[in-house]
């Protein structure tokens, strides 16, 4: 199953931590909030993904099923 | 005074055996007489409300009419009815007569004209989609809210509705209409956007399924109703039926709300031949500019209008003078716009503004040299990042005023401007403190 | 067999490490809540921290109660380790202690499965840390009485003086903290009214007799 990564733009308040341990999904506007990439989550990279969702100070971030 | 109540009837034809005459022309949704219609007058024009017995029962009149909705984004209303009646649990109805657009007057003169006709469509779809719970939305404004008391209670009277109608009210915000803000508020919230997923339809007031339809939308359900989908096809066009409601603003600042075919030329509407604009304001705030050569070809149909990106929307139409700054219009706009954001969102909270000041620096010929690359590159930033739709809509009317405005840019950058006068043109509210902190 | 005093030893340094390392682990989390940084250390590292250390004090903490219960001098019973003022030795003092640990096991427990709760629901069983702080200290100047002087006081005050010092810090700043939908019209940096400067009408769209087209 393909999942792919979003963000709760309400949650999110620009911790950065996302950013930090996915930089191949996820990068940082110049605000400071996560522009996520739309590809699915590869899978080597679940692990961190799970991880940035599991550690995202205010659990903004999420994996959902990829359309 | 005897009304054949249409029972079961899957066919929908305005039948020899209904009693009283059905209207042809215009007006359909809005009163002949001009004046407000009690529930007396409105009885006498239209009936009983035309309950069907059962839910489902109206939906498939409503598909054959091919009715959508009236509050923007023209959705087929029988896919949302069908949506909501198939969820499972107890299902809420809200009418939403909180238009938040500046430039649009049409709900609020519906609410007055004929608030029977909406009361009754706010039935009719808590029938169709099997609702036990009914509220109605509109702005806070103590004349109408006792209009629409004084009119459930004439209701109340004559045992006219099934449900109980709860009227809520909306603070004056830009977005107090969006979906998720109006079940927020509802709920007794402040009116502020929520995320979604999930769909209004599937978790909504208070996490039931939630049918939400424009004022507009009802009053003509409940017309199809009574006089069938034929009779409403019978104005408009092939694939987009029915009338609707305009606010029409004439390049000499004359206007009003008109109910018009869908499908009337844009030139008619805004009598260009007569009044000429150098630009026309399509579908309000979130809608999208067109040069005064564009909107004399067209008709306000989305089958015009969505080949050169905009859209009938809620039917808000504003001519540009000639003497007017189309920049200086435009950066009002978005101002008002950056500051009706509801700031929960980083990128629209700090992108908006932004955008908003760089635009009023252009249009006050103080604009720097990177301004044309930051506007292009926030607005990428704000698009489709928010739990709204707020920052795609600013963007969508900025680059539109950008492009037909092109001429005016260059002048303003060169620090020459073409307008005479800078009164302002297009409707914007004057901010209270109160105003800008006060969401619910 | 080993002497009661080497369990009842055990238990008290334990307890006094679970409460140090308690200390560390809320100022880290607040250090977290207000976006801190640790110089020289990336942001998951401060989130990091403070997980790894707050699991760290479960195993401190769970020495510290079982050494407790194991030493028989105090008969405490093992039911007191979950049910508060059940045991029979300093029923108030370790009363109190149990409730930090059913508080602190609500705390962990719903962090272990953050990612599966509703986010409101995660937040608010987190703010009971801001409850245990305080109930924790008073078990263990309560309960320990060896803390309430010399070097084991000068270390428990300044423990207390570090975190009380971060919540108001947190406090304080949460406070100038505008809520986001007022946030907006302060985002206006210049606030700039679009208004009629003096102008030089462009001679392109003017005809010759100076009125526009």
């Amino acid at each position: 199953m393909h999942e792919r990564l979003r963000v709760n733009p309400i949650l999110c308040s620009g911790h950065g931590l996302c950013a930090e341990l996915l930089p191949e999904q996820i990068d940082l506007d110049e605000w400071g909030y996560p522009l996520l990439s739309d590809e699915p989550v590869p899978t080597a990279l679940r692990p961190l993904a799970r991880r940035a969702v599991n550690d995202c100070p205010v659990l903004a971030l999420m994996l959902v099923a990829a359309p | 005074m005897t009304a054949a109540i249409r029972e079961n009837a899957t066919r929908d034809t305005a039948t020899a055996s209904s009693v009283r005459p059905v209207p042809t022309g215009l007006p359909r949704l809005l009163s002949a007489t001009g004046r407000p219609m009690d529930l007396a007058a409105h009885m006498q024009v239209h009936g009983q409300t035309p309950y069907r017995g059962g839910p489902q029962m109206l939906i498939h009149t409503i598909e054959s009419a091919g009715l959508t909705g009236r509050g923007g984004a023209a959705f087929p209303t029988h896919r949302k009815l069908t949506a909501v009646a198939d969820q499972r649990g107890p299902r809420v109805v809200v009418g939403n007569g909180a238009e938040g657009e500046p430039a649009s007057d049409k709900d609020k003169t519906l609410l007055w004209s004929s608030p029977h006709l909406v009361l009754d469509g706010l039935q009719l779809a808590a029938e169709a989609v099997g609702a036990r719970k009914v509220h109605l939305y509109v702005h806070r404004e103590p004349a109408l809210e006792a209009h629409l008391d004084s009119a459930l209670h004439e209701r109340a009277i004559a045992g006219l509705d099934r449900i109980a109608v709860n009227l809520v009210s909306a603070p004056p915000r830009f977005l107090a209409g969006e979906e998720s803000a109006l079940a927020s508020r509802v709920e007794g919230g402040a009116a502020l956007p929520r995320l979604t997923p999930p769909r209004i339809f599937e978790r909504g007031v208070h996490g039931a399924p939630t049918l939400v339809q424009n004022v507009e939308t009802l009053a003509q359900l409940a017309l199809i109703s009574r006089y069938g989908a034929a009779w409403f096809r019978g104005i408009g066009t092939e694939a987009e039926p029915g009338s609707m409601l305009t606010t029409v603003r004439l390049a000499d600042g004359s206007g009003g709300v008109a109910e018009t075919p869908i499908g009337t030329p844009i030139a008619e509407l805004l009598r260009l031949a007569q009044h000429p604009a150098q630009a026309v304001l399509v579908g309000g705030y979130h809608g999208a500019w067109l040069c005064g050569e564009q909107a004399r070809r067209l008709t306000l149909s989305n089958a015009d209008l969505r080949p050169l990106g905009a859209a009938v929307g809620a039917g808000v139409l504003a001519a540009l003078p000639a003497d007017r700054c189309g920049v200086v219009e435009s950066a009002r706009v978005v101002r008002y716009l950056a500051l009706e954001s509801a700031g929960q969102c980083g990128p629209c909270l700090n992108g908006l503004p932004l955008i908003a000041d760089s635009l009023a620096q252009l249009a006050n010929h103080r604009s720097a040299p990177s301004a044309r690359g930051d506007l292009a590159r926030w607005s990428k930033l704000v698009e489709r990042r928010g739990a709204c739709h707020h920052p795609d809509g600013t963007v969508r009317f900025l680059r539109s005023a950008l492009t037909v405005f092109a001429e005016e840019v260059a002048l303003h950058e060169a620090g020459r401007c073409s307008a005479s006068t800078y009164e302002p043109f297009l409707p914007i509210p004057a901010g209270s403190p109160e105003h800008k902190n006060d969401w619910s | 067999m080993i002497s009661g005093t080497a369990f009842w030893f055990a238990s008290r340094a334990t307890g006094v490490i679970s409460l140090i390392l308690f200390s560390i682990v809320a100022i880290l989390g607040i250090l977290v809540n207000r976006q801190g940084r640790l110089p020289g250390l990336p942001r998951f590292a401060v989130t990091g921290l403070h997980r790894n250390l707050s699991l760290l004090t479960v195993v401190f903490l769970g020495t510290h109660i079982v050494t407790a219960i194991v030493d028989g001098y105090a008969h405490i019973p093992w039911l007191s380790t979950v049910v508060p003022f059940t045991s029979g030795y300093e029923r108030f003092w370790i009363g109190l202690g149990t409730v930090a640990v059913d508080l602190f096991a609500a705390l962990i427990v719903t962090s272990l499965l953050r990612d599966r709760l509703k986010p409101s629901v995660w937040r608010a069983i987190h703010w009971l840390a801001y409850v245990s702080y305080p109930v924790i200290v008073v078990h263990s100047l309560g309960a320990y009485k060896d803390l309430r002087s010399g070097w084991l006081l000068a270390l428990t005050m300044a423990t207390v003086f570090a975190v009380v010092t971060a919540i108001g810090y947190r406090v304080v700043d949460a406070r100038s903290a505008v809520p986001r939908p007022a946030r907006v019209p302060e985002q206006f940096l210049q606030a700039d009214q679009v208004r009629a400067d003096d102008v030089r009408t462009d001679d392109v769209r003017t005809d010759k007799a100076g009125s526009l087209r």
